[in-house]
């Protein structure tokens, strides 16, 4: 197969990939501003210790696991261990003129974002070590598997009776990361004191950083989805940019007319919510499906972070109020909103369209469809390795090292001098 | 000599030293505490979590005055600091035996 370099789109994609990369640092001072000053470190350092572990096992065999040829639970690896003879004619980017090192790049991103977002679930109490491994464990058994079925045509994918739409990652990275999130914050218990004693955050500016951060390289994460720098690619920037707002607009009113104060941690929160629903949708739908899918679900998860405390599960940072319920919201709303009519260049024939553009239930079934099968399919791997990763190492630390802090413990260091 | 100690909002800082300078004051020292009287403390929300928050950030202030002065003293830190609000802090004074200025070894009312 002869293969055409295209400049435009390689140059996008280079520049996608640098974008999405930096929303896992972005994450890091999302999550880090919301902890306590003694987990401050640790909290960070569990996103930044993805990116590590992610980029080497990435290169290594995990791309061949979720994007090599084969239609069953995982991609193959072969000609892959370190991308020797890895042509250009044969990588993902072939039909549009970037380079397979590119496309590995930029995939490997998405992979790291994914790992980091179960972070916030954990918070204050999980053993480095055991984090750092499950990072590696994880990515290998439970993303590669989702991303192969819903991207690489494997078998996850083929219980829908139709193509499901995951755009940039609704079912892949947030339904994924926010079931994940919440096996592993149930296996670890709740934090000492959690629902009893003010766990409230150290620091709203880092969190307000973070967000600005996380909405600044998602622009990468859903118009790069596109793989090409078109029209598409644009509808799913303004997109990204429209959802979130009016997410963020949701999510304060839900805080005025029931707490009484529009809240910073609330507009920041909105932001993510919005940013989680639109990916799956992205390019897939105009903007008022963009508006309305925004607007829901910075409502809907504005009021699901409380779900932890009626139910009991300590899911720190709300992983699962944010990104499992935005993600389920953005994926099963494209079964109403999905228009693939105009305004793109990607499945134009709108034989995927929603039921409010001309589609029937068979489309709003594959998305339900592809919701459940990545919740069961991550619930279960990811109870497993938690499991075997407690009754081996132990996933939590020591009650005390929690009380004194795990920055302390963890890492032989404090984020801030205690003055005089 | 006496010691008036003054437990303030942080936003009358400013009045108050006006006030102190007027009153022939020739020096305060002021430090952050935390505290609760009457009022208690406030609630904060947190993603529609309710924290209690039981310490509300004051200032606290002491100036060192001879026994003659004191009463001004007193009565100028509550006429500068008073909002009318609850939460506006408390003034007390105590007796103090000695007082030495480092710089010179001077003591009692020499050394204010």
């Amino acid at each position: 197969m002869d293969f055409t370099l295209d400049t435009g789109n390689t140059a996008w994609i280079i520049v996608a990939t640098a974008l999405v990369l930096l929303m896992t640092p972005g994450l890091a001072f999302f999550y880090g501003g919301m902890v306590r000053t003694k987990s401050v470190l640790n909290m960070m350092m569990m996103s930044f210790i993805s990116i590590f572990t992610v980029a080497v096992v990435w290169v290594v065999y995990v791309y061949g696991l979720a994007f090599g040829p084969g239609e069953g639970l995982f991609g193959s690896i072969s000609g892959l261990i370190g991308l020797n003879g890895y042509a250009d004619a044969d990588g993902l980017g072939a039909g549009v003129g970037i380079p397979a090192l590119v496309m590995v790049a930029f995939q490997a991103t998405f992979a790291i974002i994914t790992v980091a977002l179960i972070s916030g679930s954990v918070a204050d109490r999980m053993k480095f070590g055991a984090w750092t491994l499950f990072t590696v464990i994880w990515v290998s058994l439970v993303y590669a598997p989702i991303a192969h079925g819903v991207w690489g045509g494997g078998l996850l994918g083929s219980f829908s009776p139709s193509t499901v739409i995951d755009f940039a990652g609704g079912t892949v990275v947030h339904i994924n990361a926010g079931v994940a999130g919440l096996v592993l914050a149930l296996l670890l218990g709740t934090r000492k004191g959690f629902g009893k004693e003010p766990m409230k955050p150290h620091n709203l500016p880092f969190v307000m950083l973070g967000s600005a951060l996380l909405w600044f390289g998602w622009f990468g994460f859903n118009a790069g989805s596109e793989w090409a720098a078109d029209a598409t690619a644009g509808r799913a920037f303004l997109n990204t940019l429209v959802a979130p707002g009016i997410a963020a607009l949701a999510w304060l009113l839900v805080e005025k007319i029931r707490d009484g104060k529009p809240t910073s941690l609330g507009g920041a929160s909105g932001i993510v919510a919005g940013l989680v629903a639109i990916t799956p949708a992205a390019a897939a739908v105009d903007t008022w499906g963009a508006l309305a899918i925004g607007a829901i679900a910075g409502a809907i998860c504005a009021m699901a972070v409380s779900l932890k405390y009626k139910f009991g599960y300590d899911d720190s940072l709300d992983v699962v109020g944010v990104h499992l319920v935005g993600g389920v919201i953005g994926t099963v709303l494209l079964g109403f909103f999905a228009n693939l009519d105009e305004g793109t260049t990607w499945a134009p024939d709108g034989a995927l369209n929603g039921l409010f553009y001309g589609g029937d239930f068979t489309q709003l079934a594959s998305q339900i469809i592809g919701a459940l099968v990545a919740i069961v399919y991550s619930g279960v791997l990811t109870l497993i390795i938690g499991l075997a990763l407690k009754y081996t190492i132990g996933i939590r630390v020591a009650e005390e090292v929690e009380v004194a802090g795990i920055d302390l413990a963890e890492h032989g260091e404090t984020a801030y001098e205690e003055a005089l | 000599m006496k010691l008036v100690t003054a437990i303030i909002q942080p936003h009358r800082v400013d009045e108050v030293r006006a006030a102190l300078e007027a009153a022939g004051v020739k020096g305060v020292t002021v430090s952050e505490a935390a505290g609760y009287g009457r009022q208690k403390g406030h609630t904060e929300v947190y993603r529609g979590a309710e924290y209690t928050v039981d310490l509300v950030p004051k200032t606290r202030l002491e100036v060192l005055v001879d026994d003659a002065d004191a009463a001004t003293v007193t009565e100028a830190i509550v006429s500068a600091a008073q909002t009318g609000k609850i939460g506006d802090g408390k003034v007390w004074v105590v007796p103090v035996d000695d007082v030495a200025r480092v710089r010179t070894g001077e003591h009692g009312a020499d050394a204010l």
